[in-house]
């Protein structure tokens, strides 16, 4: 285990930011911390790197009790989310900083600089200054900067949450080949599920400082453990008192089979390739409820299918549960 | 960091100068014709007026003011006291700004107030006040007046919130993560400090500093209570200036007054060439 941390408790002020919170890192992994904003991600990460200290409890790095280590010697890459890019220095010497900390041969720093640099992309941008460069350029100078140093575990704070939609992604899928390349044992914290079920070998899920549930993708993707995993990783709906994905609900207008619930379509919108579907049940809980109420069922279906069904606004049909539907009984105030 | 912009390859540069040199348009035209206009009347005319009156007894009546041995002891003295000055003012100046902005303590908000005091008061005022304090009949037995130590003194008080206002609201806007990238790289503080800090801080340090010796050649008021004015020993070129329009030597005040402006701007200068230097280095 690359990084192991046993019961960590952490307030700022009253506010409980990280609850009893253990949890191993496996080495050479890329490991997303997932949740939304203030639950306690972000200060996780900084514990582990130092940069916030524990009110209680243990980091171990790589065997190493790091706990009240400053940073400086914990050996650890972190990527901030707003580049921290040293404005005044090249993009060559924003790399070198650390080799240069460490004091090794000018020659030797020249070389590892040139490497960094050509494994980010970045070789014809060296004497650039930080603020000629576009965002995703920044990002990969502060990734070959933090990868510089040779750190026992890359930590990466939202590494892409002030960049496009396109960048995102582009860099998205660099870094997955990056690690594959390099096998750093990495973390890197994120909002995005897309984000984190794309990239991560294994996603820890945080929410209200506790953390949900730790699997891989699939893992939380078809078992989530309660409701606030499910609905963080995607749509969800309820029907028949079960939280499900509005893709995993079949539609019929073959008529009444027993396990089926009947509804009327009150809305039909098309994105694309696919088809969503807004039902109100006519028996059940959400019958006789107003629009856009909690009874209401978001089907999706594809184009296609919907097609093939003739269903419009105002049509009957009958839903059910898809035979490999991942469901989830909904809590009485749901977190979401 | 528009200073550093420039060092960027040529053809951004060359872009940015074939842009400039195109035709203003009317109100852009209008705005600069006004300000040179404006800055004309307020200062490039009387300073022109400054310099030709000095020159009006020629090059070897000019040289013979500044050379003069009473002349030339209170210019070295005022433009010595006033390099001290700043270089004290640069070092407590980037302190008292760092305190400010870094550490919290009861009573921030009112020393942040009571900083521009010495800048705020009228200058003979902050000349009494120190009197009463470091002068003759001093509380604490500092008895400074009359010797040099009061110049230095006076233009301390002075030229205190210069480099503190400027550092200031440049710290503020320092992101703490560079400064944790820096750790997380394996920097000290002290590491972090001069090379990531520093260099942002350098700009604002050096226009701090100009202001300060700026301020400190051309201080009077504070000066003139506790100094006693002795000629050759704490007498400073202001004083001496004021004492030649005193007995109508017009030309020989304007041609002091020249010499303290050719210093003033090679001064300024210098600073704005070290700053460059040092923010570039990093």
């Amino acid at each position: 285990m690359s990084i192991e941390i046993k019961d960590i408790n952490k307030k700022f002020g009253d506010f409980v930011a990280l609850e009893d919170i253990s949890l191993n890192i496996p080495t050479g992994q890329l490991t997303a911390l997932l949740g939304p904003s203030g639950g306690g991600k972000s200060t996780l990460l900084r514990i582990i790197a130092g940069l916030e200290s524990t009110d209680e409890g243990t980091v171990h790095i790589e065997g190493v009790e790091a706990t009240h280590l400053p940073p400086q010697k914990r050996n650890v890459g972190f990527v901030f989310q707003h580049y921290a890019a040293f404005k005044h220095m090249s993009v060559a010497k924003n790399v070198a900083y650390g080799l240069e900390i460490r004091k090794r041969s000018k020659a030797d720093t020249k070389k590892r600089v040139a490497e960094l640099l050509e494994l980010v992309h970045l070789s014809q941008f060296a004497h650039r200054l930080p603020s000629q460069l576009s965002g995703g350029q920044r990002q990969r100078m502060a990734l070959a900067r933090a990868l510089a140093v040779e750190p026992t575990v890359l930590l990466l704070d939202e590494p892409f949450g002030a960049l496009d939609a396109k960048v995102r992604k582009e860099l998205r899928d660099w870094l997955r080949r990056l690690h594959d390349e390099v096998h750093v044992t990495t973390v890197f914290v994120t909002h995005d599920q897309e984000e984190a079920l794309e990239v991560a070998d294994e996603i820890v899920v945080i929410n209200n400082g506790r953390i949900e549930q730790i699997g891989s993708p699939d893992e939380l993707y078809d078992a989530p453990a309660n409701d606030f995993v499910m609905s963080f990783l995607g749509p969800v709906t309820t029907l028949e008192g079960l939280l499900m994905r509005p893709h995993d609900i079949d539609v019929s207008t073959a008529g009444e089979v027993a396990g089926t619930t009947p509804g009327e379509v009150v809305r039909m919108l098309r994105v694309g390739f696919e088809v969503r579907l807004t039902v109100r049940p006519t028996t059940g809980r959400g019958a006789g409820s107003s629009p856009g109420q909690e009874g209401d069922v978001t089907v999706v279906l594809t184009r296609s299918h919907a097609r093939e069904l003739g269903i419009d606004v105002g049509s009957t049909v009958w839903l059910s549960a898809n035979r490999g539907a991942t469901s989830v009984a909904r809590r009485a105030i749901a977190a979401v | 960091m528009s200073l550093t912009t420039s060092t960027a390859p040529g053809r951004v540069t060359r872009a940015r100068r074939s842009a400039r040199s195109g035709s203003l348009s009317v109100t852009s035209g209008l705005g600069l014709g006004v300000a040179m206009l404006w800055f004309s009347l307020l200062v490039l005319i009387p300073l022109a007026m400054v310099v030709a009156s000095a020159g009006s007894t020629g090059l070897g009546g000019f040289v013979a003011v500044i050379t003069e041995s009473q002349t030339l002891a209170a210019v070295q003295l005022t433009v010595l006291q006033s390099l001290m000055v700043t270089a004290v003012n640069v070092v407590m100046g980037t302190m008292i700004a760092w305190v400010l902005v870094r550490d919290r303590f009861q009573g921030k908000r009112i020393l942040d107030v009571v900083i521009d005091i010495p800048f705020a008061l009228p200058t003979i005022v902050a000349g009494l006040v120190l009197l009463s304090l470091y002068g003759p009949n001093s509380p604490l037995g500092l008895n400074v007046a009359n010797t040099r130590y009061a110049v230095f003194l006076a233009l301390a008080f002075v030229t205190l919130p210069f480099v503190v206002r400027t550092v200031q609201p440049v710290l503020e806007e320092l992101e703490a993560d560079v400064e944790e990238a820096s750790a997380s790289l394996g920097a000290t503080r002290l590491t972090t400090f001069r090379r990531i800090i520093l260099p942002s801080l350098v700009p604002s340090i050096a226009a701090g500093a100009a202001l300060s010796f700026a301020r400190g050649i051309s201080e009077y008021g504070s000066l003139v209570l506790l100094s006693g004015n002795l000629p050759n020993h704490t007498e400073v070129a202001a004083v001496r200036v004021f004492t030649f329009i005193e007995n109508g030597d017009t030309a020989s005040a304007a041609a002091v007054a020249t010499l303290m402006l050719i210093v003033a701007l090679a001064v300024i200068v210098a600073l704005d060439i070290i700053q460059r230097r040092v923010a570039r280095r990093g």
